[in-house]
Order: C-alpha cells, then structure tokens, then sequence
C-alpha cells in the first residue's frame, strides 16, 4: 500500500513539475505580450498608422514590412517548397543528405551574416545601392531553409500508399506530387511557411545593412525602405518620451500585422474537404 | 530450345520460343525479384488468361504481392528493389528499355490491401483523378464516365447523393470499391487486386467478390489472396506460391479437387500456411 501511495505521489509530483515549466514558460511572453499592449495600444490611431515620420506616424514602416512580406513571400516560398518536394520526394540520394545538412546550418545560421551577405552581393554588387530587392533576398536566405525542411517534413507525413495509388493509375511522379501529395499536405505546409513569415517580419539585423531604414514611403527599388523593425530599433534609442512611445505601438502593430496574415491565410486556405 | 532475338522496337532481349503462349494476357518469364540482397521471387513462370480471374495464393511472405508487384512494375519504386526476367502483357515485354513504366501503369490498374482513396479529394473526383491526372478527359463525358465506374464497382447508389463529400468519408467497405472505380474509370486492360478483402468485413468482403467475377466479363484480373475459401469461390485459375517460388499452377477445380503437390495440399486443407 505504501509502495502504491509512493508511486501516486510521484505521478502527482510529475505533473506538478510539468505545470509549473509551462507557467515559468509562459509568464515572460505574457509579460512582454502585456507591455506591448499596454504602452503601444495608446499610440494606435489612424494618423499614427498612415502618416509618415515627420507627421508622427510609422506609415512607411508599416508599408516597408508589408512590401518586404510580399517579395520575399514572392521569391523564398516557391524555392523553399520546391527543395523541400525535392528533398521528401527525389531526395533518396547521397546529394539529398548532404543538402540536408546544409539546409539545417543555413537554418541556424546567424542573420547579421545573412545581411553582410546580401550587402555584398546586392547592395554593392547587383544593384550598386540600399534597396528594398536587398532587403527581400537577405530575408529569403532566411525564409528558405525554415520553408524547405517543413515542406520536407509534411510530406513526408504522407503516406506512401496514398503516392502508390495515384502511380499505379498511370500518373507521372511529378503530377502525383503535384496534384495528390502537395495537396495532402497542405496543413502543414501552410502552418510552416506562416511561422516562417512570422520569424522573417521581425528580423532586423539583415535589413540594417540592406533597406537601411527611410523616413519616407516607398521610393523605389533602389532606394532605402524604412521596415517595423527597424522603426522600433530606431525609437528606442531615441532619449525622448513620444519617439520611445511610438516605438511601443510599432511593435504592438508588427505583432498584430504577423496575427493577422495568420488569421488570413488559414482561413482562406481552409479546403472545403477538411475534416 | 529455340531462342528469338525479337528484332522488334519493343523487346530486344532472349525469349525462349516455346515458352510465349499467344493466348496469355500476361505472362512471365523466369522473374526474379529481389528486395536489397532478399531473394523474394525465383523464376516465376505464370501466365494469365484474358477475362478470367486468376488468384494467387500461398502464406505469408511467400512473395505473392511481389509477384503482382512486378506486373505493372510497382515493385520497382521500393528502394534497393531489383527483378529480372520478363514480363509479357499482349506478348510484348513491358521491361523493355522503350517501354514506359506509366503507360504500363495506366494499362494494368492495381487495387491495395488498404483501401486507399486520395484524402484531399471527393468521391468523384477520386475516380476521375485517373483521368484527369494522366490527361486522357478530353473529349470524353467525365460525368458519364464517373457514373459507369461507380455503377460497375456496385457502389453508385449507395453514394450518388454525396458525390461531393470526401472519398476518406465512406466506410471501409465502400472505399474499397471507390479504389476500383477509380482503377476502371481509366479502362484498364488487366486489374491487379492485393488482398483487396483482407481489411473488410465480410459483407463488404461478399460484395467485392460479387465485383470481381463480374469484372471478368471486361477486364482480366489477378487476385492476391490468403484466404483459400475466396481463391476457390471467385477464380477460375489459382497459383500457389511458398517461399518465392511457384509450387502449382492450375484450373481451380482441379487444385482444389485434386492438388499435384504434396505441398499445395497441406496448405489448401490448412495443414499450415
């Protein structure tokens, strides 16, 4: 009877531990979440959102992320999707298993080197100035890597007999892949690619040396573009009061733009055969 | 023995002469098959007749799905497989270099153990994806064609008010005919079954078997089975395989009524197997 109430405290004492990491987990997010909220939520107002730096809004900022967002989207999730089919579906080779690899390195690798890297090649090189294109391309680096292993990894979630029924009905590989494993995997397709999003749209080390920030509208691809991140970063070392403030509410709207293409795209990719 | 260095732009290689049966639909010719270094098939030698069901029985492992496997060469797209030897469908070697592994595909259809309709789709859309994905709809009725297979596989009144909801959302039973539907939408010539009952329960198992000795009248079938009494109720030709190797090859009546090999015999009576 004892060894049965020593053995009934331990599974109480288990699931005391377990709860208690995910308060310690969840109190610093909730925390930032409430000050985001609290001190940028003052700020919101249309003239904030709208208007440029000099009339006391962050409109150019929010309409950089929203441009770097939509090029980068543009060139990173077609690569990041296509090696990842290639790494779940052809990769049955020594190749694979080495782009895999790299994949994984380039996954973690630091973004302020992915931002020298985009400096030198596009900033001085292709383009020959800061530019918008530098920006998008720096963030794709970053973009590719996440979107290609969770492409990987949800078709892989596939099961191969759902692969055998489509080749056995004569169908190519490519249009299987295409039309019946893609498809099959979207949940997690669209889950992966959002996080990434998500992740991309708070960089800020990379656009520093790319966009370098602007206090004006989009000026063309080959001028500086001012970007969320990079407004917050630059509010906050500024010594006064209202600047520090708009800050607060630059990053209260970057979090909401990133909830809100969430929202969006789940629901619009919502199939009507989703069980 | 003769040998035939077949001149013609679809085989090349050795046949012996005596061996091709004109009247076969398919036939092989000293198969083997290998998983990695597993011997899993030796030198079948089998033929199939058109419009009869031919059924293939034998224990566990004894290399029966390998076997159909290699008939519309699905067994080449498991890792580290190998075969050799010849398969002949309308006496041509579908293994020959200019034969294309689709067109094969497309011209023998294969129904799985599991049933296994597309998740993402309807239940029309799983039969007309054979059509649709290989490109063969135009100029063809889709809405007719969809029908006819669903009417042929026995299962079109049973769904044509939710032709729309998901093929994953019918019962087991149903799915296994929805998986034969969508093989004859695309008209196949031979359809290949890998113990198409061995997940179903026995109504749904009665109502396939129906299917299957009516589908002879069009098509040519060969059917993978471990369970006898089917092999005898719905074939008119049984193979019995043990370890990889063809032990017998005959009419049903007669190997069941009066088995050649001793072996055939303790498996049919369940001295083993």
């Amino acid at each position: 009877m004892t060894n049965y109430s020593l053995r009934k405290f331990k599974n109480q004492l288990f699931f005391i531990l377990c709860a208690a990491c995910v308060i310690i987990a969840i109190i610093p997010l909730l925390s930032i979440l409430y000050e985001v909220v609290s001190r940028g939520a003052p700020q919101l107002s249309i003239n904030f959102l709208t208007q440029k730096d000099a009339d006391g809004g962050i409109g150019p900022a929010i309409q950089g992320t929203l441009i770097l967002i939509g090029l980068t989207s543009i060139i990173g999730i077609p690569v990041g999707v296509l090696s990842g089919v290639y790494l779940a579906e052809f990769g049955n080779n020594k190749y694979a298993a080495s782009i895999r690899t790299v994949n994984d390195v380039l996954t973690e690798f630091p973004s302020i080197v992915v931002g020298i890297t985009a400096f030198g090649v596009v900033v001085l090189g292709i383009i020959g100035s800061y530019s918008p294109l530098a920006g998008a391309v720096a963030l794709s680096f970053i973009l590719i890597p996440v979107v290609a292993r969770t492409t990987e990894e949800s078709l892989k979630l596939v099961p191969n007999s759902v692969r055998e029924a489509s080749l056995a009905l004569g169908v190519h590989k490519w249009r299987t892949t295409l039309s019946v494993v893609l498809p099959a995997a979207k949940g997690g397709l669209v889950t992966g690619t959002l996080l990434a999003i998500a992740r991309i749209a708070g960089e800020t080390a990379p656009l520093i040396m790319t966009i370098l920030g602007n206090s004006y509208f989009f000026q063309g691809f080959s001028s500086p573009m001012d970007a969320l991140p990079l407004r917050i970063w630059r509010d906050s070392l500024q010594p006064y009061a209202n600047l520090q403030a708009q800050g607060w509410g630059a990053a209260l709207v970057l979090i909401l733009i990133v909830l809100s293409l969430n929202i969006a795209v789940r629901v619009a990719s919502r199939g009507r055969l989703r069980r | 023995m003769t040998t035939l260095r077949m001149s013609n732009k679809n085989g090349e290689t050795a046949v012996n002469l005596e061996q091709v049966r004109p009247e076969a639909k398919m036939q092989s010719i000293a198969l083997n098959a290998w998983f990695g270094s597993k011997q899993a098939l030796k030198d079948i030698n089998l033929t199939v007749k058109a419009n009869a069901v031919t059924a293939i029985i034998g224990p566990s492992g004894c290399g029966k799905s390998t076997f159909i496997r290699c008939l519309n060469r699905m067994h080449e797209l498991v890792p580290n497989a190998r075969m050799s030897g010849q398969v002949l469908l309308d006496g041509k070697n579908i293994y020959s270099k200019e034969t294309d592994s689709v067109q094969i595909r497309r011209r023998v259809g294969m129904v799985f153990q599991k049933p296994n309709p597309f998740p993402t789709m309807s239940i029309y859309d799983n039969v007309a994806a054979g059509l649709k994905l290989t490109g063969t709809k135009k100029g063809q009725n889709l809405d007719e064609i969809v029908k006819k297979s669903l009417q042929q596989a026995t299962l079109w009144d049973e769904v044509k008010d939710d032709l729309k909801k998901p093929g994953t959302g019918i019962s087991g039973g149903q799915q296994q005919r929805l998986c034969i539907a969508r093989a004859i939408a695309l008209q196949p010539e031979v359809i290949l079954m890998d113990e198409p009952c061995s997940a179903l329960d026995p109504i749904a198992t009665a109502k396939i078997e129906e299917l299957i000795v009516q589908l002879k009248n069009d098509y040519t079938v060969v059917i993978v089975t471990h369970n006898m009494q089917q092999a005898a109720r719905v074939s008119d030709f049984t193979a019995f395989m043990y370890l990889g190797q063809l032990v017998e090859f005959d009419d049903t009546t007669s190997m069941f009524e009066n088995p050649k090999s001793e072996l055939t015999e303790k498996y049919i009576t369940g001295k083993f197997g």
